[in-house]
């Protein structure tokens, strides 16, 4: 056999010797951050004169409809300057996409429902002259909980399908059929600075919006059909977010609304900056999901089939349901072959906040309803949870439920074998074994869980991104692009993108600001996306430029850098560019859930030890172990926190953060009960596991992607399974093998008490 | 170095009362509300936006300042109560000219992501390591527990103060 020496990856992926891509650098913004100079949208506020402040009249029922609205009292408020209503709206009444949120409603959907808006000289003579606004309310029954939806059978948006093969036949073919139910609750982002926009209008006309969003083509959309301008009349510039972990993909709109249609009306500069009260009672949060299941095991332990019914609460409207709900069937397989399935979804439409992106977009619910699968039927089946996940892994040449090829399967089963490997999973098994026997009141439980996590967004047409290169006549280089930077690091990407591209050193490059006026028509900063699709922006851009330089290039010996810009300015060669890329490969249809949506998987593992007290539920986590893929990283320091913060995030999710409403019949039915961080429970230094060790797969170059990268934003956020899944195994340690432990979740210390109480009583009982 | 401000006694809205607060070594007097609070105060009447508000209840550690060297959640703390008070803010830590070493420190440990909890924990911090004693890391993560990050899962963030603390354990005050 010969070996032909080849360049490793394709044009895209295929690095330069000494990148600066892959160089381990601190945030690009790292220093004006520990300064006090980074600002944010309402650090403005301050820098504009004459500014208003914009207050909600925040609705106190559920459902109901509005019989009256009386303002008047508001304007005998000192500061009060005008109230906007429905009345005032140019436009369009609508803050979705979907049409279905107006901005000033008439039928209240969720308790906490904004009615109108009041402005003020000051934020307190706007918050006196809203509670000076009289509503009425003619109360409407309202639906909380996705139970209560489904029983009075209110859903909305599509109710897609995905099935492969026959999954009855599977089911016939197994040797245990096994039935549940898996629900669980949502989570707040409570990304720590808040919405805030701030609208003002030039002396043309232009409506310029700064706003803290992930989103600002669409933001600029909606602006503009609610003051009823062309789109190049709105110019929507996002300097940076105080995180946004999805919250800020959609949910930024009728805010940045509400301001702009205030600067329009009164002509003076709006600031809409949500309390943090008011963000958490008024904008979505992630899908908590009701899945009903059966699943059927063969002799060996081998999946034969999987029915599932998933069913989200979307909340009072449809906001990203459908998407999320999308992404969330097509990660119900997880890392498993599945061969015959079938998963109905239905988004639930109940009084609650409009339900929409977060880090992970449904994949992290999918993936959990399958690995509590697994973990309540391992017991059943008498087979190691370990064991039982690695023996249903793809294997090369087989497809997802929805007909995509899983590409390097080998790398799931090495970072798998990688991290048992380095946590010496199998000794620890043993030991904690060993100590659970001689511990009576204290349990302590492992586990190993996969991720396997699809890059793109599901739906095609988002897969494209823009940016704009300007090389200056002194050589130093300004680049825009699509995405906005939310603490992501995607900036410094962008940056070490640019330097390698261009072959300069990191300091001639600067970036500047996400504006809707630079580059238009952009995709939201999400589904881990971004750098792959702005990198090959930026890169395409570049290239472009360095072609032109290339004749010039070659007429001079050896010229420097700054040489060659000044000889080919001379020239009259153009020095900036526009780049653009699209995701080549992929396909959707989503009437039948089939197709090539993503362009790869992004694999990772985990293992988590914990320790349980039997007297109270509290438990420690002791130990992470982590190997992620990230393909070849563009920026390793960037990686690295995305893994460990998304792993935080996701076991925050899994075990802590509790979001409540009120569920009672009582006056406050509806009403977010958790809406400050006193209530609603963020991980905090003391949740932090003793030891915490992130490795990143190696040789795991991606040639169909920027510098051979792989996104990151989301996928490690599902390793947190490897916690509730290690809780699992500790609270079974209470009760007598063979106990199948159903824990709720978030598997708080409540939780995790109920789940080992009911493994003693099996014990008792046996 | 002193600042003074002459201002009109506001004729409407809610009386007013003088104070006068040392601000990063700048002596500022000024009318507020009784009911203002630190935050706003340094904010928005003097513009010192590096303080950021989050959870606005004293629970989170966003809006951490010194006053008189101790750490105190400028969301609810009276800016009456901090008259005749000497008050640093993160804009206050460097000298203009040199990073502090935790600013230095946190930049090089890539303790920060979207940044917002950032001026928090760099004051939290600094009241920890101005004390006598030299802290070791249960003694950091006991410190620190009352701030929130969402970006980072805090890993970097022990460790950047860490190694401020072994410096200064090896250095001349060790
Ligand atoms: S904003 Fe002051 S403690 Fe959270
Ligand atoms: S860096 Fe974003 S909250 Fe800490």
């Amino acid at each position: 056999m010969t070996t032909i020496a080849r360049p490793v990856g394709t044009p895209l992926s295929r690095r330069p010797d000494d990148p600066v891509v892959g160089t381990p650098l601190p945030h690009e913004s790292a220093v004006l951050h520990v300064t006090g100079q980074a600002l944010y949208t309402d650090d403005l506020v301050g820098r504009t004169s004459n500014v208003l402040h914009a207050h909600p009249v925040q609705a106190p029922h559920a459902h109901a409809t509005i019989t009256g609205l009386d303002v008047a009292a508001a304007y005998d408020v000192p500061g009060v300057v005008r109230v906007l209503t429905d009345a005032d709206v140019p436009g369009t009444n609508d803050a979705g996409v979907k049409h279905d949120e107006p901005l000033f409603p008439t039928e209240v959907m969720y308790h906490g429902h904004a009615i109108c808006w009041v402005l003020g000289e000051s934020l307190e003579a706007a918050r006196q002259g809203a509670a000076a606004v009289r509503a009425t309310y003619a109360e409407l029954p309202a639906l909380l909980t996705v139970e209560e939806a489904i029983a009075a059978a209110s859903f909305q948006g599509a109710r897609p399908t995905l099935a492969r093969g026959d999954s009855a036949a599977g089911m016939g073919r197994a040797a245990r059929v096994f039935e549940g139910v898996t629900s669980f609750a949502g989570q707040e982002h409570f990304y720590l600075e808040t919405h805030c926009s701030l609208a003002l209008v030039d002396e043309n006309g232009q409506v310029f919006v700064q706003s803290s969003t992930q989103h600002p083509t669409e933001t600029q959309e909606i602006v503009a059909h609610v003051l009823s301008v062309p789109s190049h009349a709105v110019t929507v510039q996002c300097l940076r977010m105080g995180g946004g972990f999805g919250g800020k993909e959609m949910q930024p709109h009728g805010l940045a609304a509400v301001a702009a249609l205030g600067a329009t009306l009164t002509g003076r500069p709006v600031r809409v900056r949500l309390t943090r009260a008011q963000d958490m009672t008024m904008t979505g949060k992630r899908h908590g999901f009701h899945a009903a299941w059966t699943a059927g095991f063969d002799a060996d332990g081998l999946f034969t089939a999987l029915e599932a019914t998933l069913t989200s609460d979307g909340g009072w409207s449809l906001d990203l349901s459908e998407p999320v709900l999308s992404r969330a069937m097509c990660h119900v397989d997880n890392a498993y072959w599945i061969p015959d399935i079938t998963v109905h979804g239905r988004i639930a439409r109940t009084h609650k906040t409009s339900q929409t992106a977060f880090r992970g977009f449904g994949g992290p619910q999918g993936m959990l309803v399958i690995e509590d699968i697994i973990g309540r039927c391992a017991p059943a089946l008498g087979i190691d949870p370990a064991e039982l996940r690695r023996r249903n892994f793809y294997a090369e040449g087989q497809a997802t439920p929805y007909g995509q090829p899983v590409r390097h399967p080998g790398r799931l089963l090495a970072a798998w074998e990688q991290v048992a490997g380095t946590s010496s999973l199998a000794a620890r098994r043993a030991e904690i074994d060993r100590w659970n026997g001689r511990e009576r009141h204290r349990k302590r439980g492992i586990a190993i869980t996969p991720v396997k996590f699809g890059i793109s967004f599901n739906l095609t047409a988002f897969n494209q991104a823009g940016a704009l290169v300007h090389v200056y006549k002194d050589g130093s280089v300004l680049v825009t692009h699509g995405g906005t930077e939310m603490g992501q690091g995607l900036h410094t990407k962008m940056l070490q993108v640019a330097a390698t591209a261009l072959r300069v050193p990191l300091e001639r490059v600067r970036l500047a600001p996400t504006r809707t006026d630079k580059v238009p028509n952009t995709s939201a900063t999400a589904a881990s996306a971004s750098a792959d699709l702005n990198g090959g922006a930026v890169k395409d851009a570049c290239e472009q430029i360095l072609g032109r330089l290339e004749p010039i290039r070659d007429q001079l010996r050896d010229p420097s850098w700054e040489e060659l810009v000044a000889a080919a300015y001379r020239e009259r060669v153009q020095l900036w560019a526009a780049g653009f890329y699209k995701t080549e490969g992929l396909s959707w249809d989503a009437a039948a859930m089939s197709g090539h949506p993503f362009k790869y998987f992004a694999y990772g593992a985990a293992v988590s030890e914990v320790e349980v007290d039997g007297f109270t539920g509290a438990y420690t986590t002791r130990r992470v172990d982590i190997v992620h893929d990230v393909g070849d990283s563009l920026s390793p320091l960037v990686d690295l926190g995305q893994i460990e913060g998304g792993f935080v995030q996701g076991a925050g999710w899994l075990t802590l953060e509790d979001l409540r409403w009120d569920v009672s019949d009582g006056p406050g039915r509806g009403r977010l009960t958790t809406q400050a961080a006193s209530t609603y429970k963020l991980p905090s230094f003391s949740e932090l596991p003793e030891q915490f060790h992130v490795a990143l797969l190696d040789e795991a170059h991606e040639d169909g992607v920027v510098y051979g990268s792989k996104a990151v934003g989301e996928p490690p956020l599902m390793l947190a399974l490897s916690v509730r899944e290690a809780l699992r195994d500790a609270c079974a340690a209470f009760g007598p093998a063979g106990h199948s432990v159903e824990l709720a979740s978030p598997a708080t210390p409540e939780a995790v008490y109920w789940a080992l109480c009911a493994a003693r009583a099996a014990g008792r009982a046996s | 170095m002193t600042e003074s401000v002459s201002e009109s006694v506001a004729t409407s809205g809610p009386p007013r009362v003088p104070v006068t607060v040392g601000v990063n070594g700048v002596s500022v007097s000024r009318q507020v509300e009784p009911r203002s609070v630190l935050v706003d105060f340094l904010r928005e009447d003097l513009g010192l936006t590096g303080t950021k508000v989050s959870c606005e209840l004293q629970v989170c550690g966003v809006c951490t300042v010194l006053v008189d060297g101790r750490p105190v959640s400028a969301c609810t703390f009276l800016t009456a109560d901090a008259d005749g008070a000497d008050v640093t803010t993160v804009e206050g830590l460097s000298d203009g000219q040199t990073l502090h070493p935790l600013q230095e420190s946190f930049v090089d440990h890539f303790a920060l992501q979207c940044g917002f909890c950032t001026p928090g924990f760099l004051m939290m911090s600094k009241a920890l390591l101005d004390g006598d004693e030299v802290p070791d890391r249960e003694a950091i993560v006991e410190h620190l527990e009352g701030n929130i990050c969402r970006c980072t899962g805090y890993e970097p963030i022990v460790e950047a103060v860490e190694h401020v603390a072994e410096k200064l354990r090896g250095g001349p005050h060790g």
